[in-house]
């Protein structure tokens, strides 16, 4: 699996509330809710996001409230793939299970800037800066959360078994 | 045997193991599965693309439709309705509707639907409450909750944990809210990441069950997994009175390891506001500057509860709520509702001119029922003043306890009861 684009970015502690705001949460339709995504945060991200975009963040990324449909809105927006220094915990789970892709490395999301050209290889554990010519190493994800992954979210890994009987 | 924390003794079991270690991703029994108005129309879209396809136990799912709840427009009354086919199709006995709900994390204690040692998720980030009574409990998201309402289990990453010893005994106009609030100030809205927070320790006999409920409910404030609560006579005195399941109690070995100590003085803690827009930003009234507001709400699950009125209804008594100020009060659940109008609180409140308002999540999380306009600022009881929180992104929302909420709907800017009190 491997993700590469334009980068988006922003700070620390992004917050569900913003990703996407409760007053859009009367609806499960994932384009309403992608077109209203960052909107309290960065007014122009719903139309200048483009297919395979990244998003780098800093600490924190996802905290409050448990609402899926932050990750939801973020993946249908076309963004590929998440890079912050952490996750909150709940929106690091969703995301897996809904099948966002996540990195978590504090000196990628330090270091790369606003429109970077990056490419992560989740194969090889590397996140490659190509605008400026960097590499940084990522963890691997434990077998468990790869075969989440790799079967495409929890819920098809259930329908396949993985969660026992 | 090596040595656990309280929450992992109490994943251990629930993952059929004898030890269990920080990082180690285990799957979980649950004891029950929540989820509400917003998160169970996610859930249920997805649970229908599971092959198997029945509940694993209806008895151990709650659906409860608190938060756009009594349907605040015609989406949302679709999403409860949603909820309510599901129900029936699938016999949930735990479904509350308008008419019988009450604020999710305020109702299932209340209910007797969670006790000491259960493993509990939700499809809400303040699922952590029940951690008060000495429950492992967690907010997932949506599709976790889809998995176990078809499975019965969960898969987490156990924790490792941070320990709180709490000593002393809280001042006058001091509460649960005011200690976590200087927690979380302390540590950081990231500072208990993926971790637990243990609370334990001498002074936990000063703190009630609502106190501990509304510290429990803020552990996802810090970052934090789960908040966990030892249990004592005061919570088996609770879960006796709610009519809870057999509690099963877990204590910390002597030798647990934890990442990190805390020594909190519970009479060391003053009246603690946190200013807008994260939970982290703790001040108390020693540098308090003159913020006149615009709105007070005095409710949600951090503290909707009985004697989160009885505190403010104390300060209302008599006095009016200044010019220019809108005052909600929405009791957490039925129960709290109808007791508040026993004890004559809803009048106190009526004639001091506040709003009272059948349970609701309503304003907390900006859906309905008290949103605030742009420029506007908010003193309320709720846990969370992120952007656009309470309404327009350009609003602010300033979090504390019941007391300081209350002198300050009297006042028209922040206050201390103290000060109220004494002023007069």
């Amino acid at each position: 699996m491997s993700a590469r684009g334009k980068v988006i970015k922003y700070g620390n502690n992004v917050d569900t509330d913003v990703i996407i705001p409760a007053r859009y949460l009367n609806t499960t339709d994932r384009q309403q809710l992608a077109s209203h995504c960052m909107e309290d945060l960065d007014k122009t991200f719903a139309s200048r996001v483009k297919k395979g975009d990244i998003m780098v963040a800093g600490k924190n990324f996802g905290c409050g409230s448990s609402r899926e449909h932050a990750p939801i809105a973020i993946k249908e927006s076309g963004i590929a793939l998440v890079i912050a220094k952490d996750f909150a915990r709940i929106f690091y789970r969703n995301a897996i299970n809904i099948g966002l892709p996540i990195i978590e490395c504090a000196e990628a999301a330090e270091d790369i800037k606003e429109a970077d050209d990056v490419e992560a290889d989740f194969e090889k554990g590397v996140i490659y800066n190509h605008t400026q010519d960097k590499e940084y190493k990522i963890q691997l994800f434990p077998d468990f959360i790869r075969q989440i992954i790799e079967a495409g979210g929890l819920i098809e890994a259930v329908n396949k078994g993985m969660l026992g009987d | 045997m090596k040595a656990m924390t309280m929450t992992q003794k109490i994943l251990a079991v629930h993952a059929g193991l004898e030890y269990v270690y920080p990082s180690q991703l285990i799957l979980s029994k649950v004891d029950m599965v929540l989820g509400n108005d917003i998160t169970a129309p996610v859930a249920i879209n997805e649970f229908r693309k599971i092959k198997s396809k029945n509940v694993f136990d209806k008895e151990k799912i709650a659906l409860v439709m608190d938060h756009f709840a009594p349907n605040k427009d015609i989406q949302a009354a679709q999403q409860c309705k949603l909820c309510r086919t599901f129900a029936e199709e699938n016999q949930i006995s735990n479904f509350y509707d308008t008419g019988d709900m009450g604020v999710e994390h305020a109702l299932l204690p209340e209910k007797g639907l969670v006790t000491s040692g259960d493993v509990i998720i939700g499809a809400d980030s303040h699922t952590c409450t029940y951690g008060a009574l000495g429950a492992f409990s967690t907010g997932v998201g949506s599709t976790d909750m889809a998995c176990a309402m078809a499975s019965g289990k969960a898969w987490f990453k156990v924790p490792s944990a941070i320990s709180f010893n709490l000593t002393g005994k809280l001042n006058e106009y001091v509460s649960g809210k005011d200690v976590i609030l200087h927690i979380i100030g302390m540590i950081g809205v990231s500072g208990a990441l993926y971790k637990s927070m243990e609370f334990k320790g001498p002074g936990l006999k000063n703190l009630t069950i609502d106190d501990r409920l509304c510290m429990a409910n803020m552990a996802i404030e810090a970052g934090a997994k789960n908040g966990i609560f030892e249990v004592d006579a005061i919570t088996m005195e609770y879960l006796a009175k709610a009519g809870a399941g057999k509690p099963v109690i877990y204590k910390a070995d002597e030798h647990a390891k934890y990442d990190e100590y805390y020594e909190i003085d519970l009479s060391a803690i003053k009246s603690t506001v946190a200013f807008p827009h994260l939970p982290e930003n703790a001040r108390t009234f020693d540098n308090m500057p003159d913020i006149k507001i615009d709105q007070v709400v005095i409710g949600s699950c951090t503290n909707g509860r009985l004697s989160d009125l009885i505190v403010a209804a104390d300060i209302m008594k008599d006095r009016k709520v200044a010019k220019g100020v809108r005052a909600i009060i929405i009791p957490a659940t039925q129960k709290i509702y109808l007791e508040a109008m026993e004890l004559g609180l809803l009048k106190i409140f009526i004639n001091a001119g506040c709003a009272v308002s059948t349970p609701t999540c309503g304003p907390c999380l900006g859906g309905h029922m008290g949103i605030l306009a742009k420029g506007e600022k908010a003193v309320a009881t709720t846990n969370r003043n992120f952007v656009g929180r309470m309404g327009h992104p350009e609003s602010e929302v300033y979090l504390a306890s019941p007391q300081v909420a209350a002198a300050s709907a009297i006042s028209g800017k922040i206050a201390h009861p103290y000060d109220l009190m004494r002023g007069e």
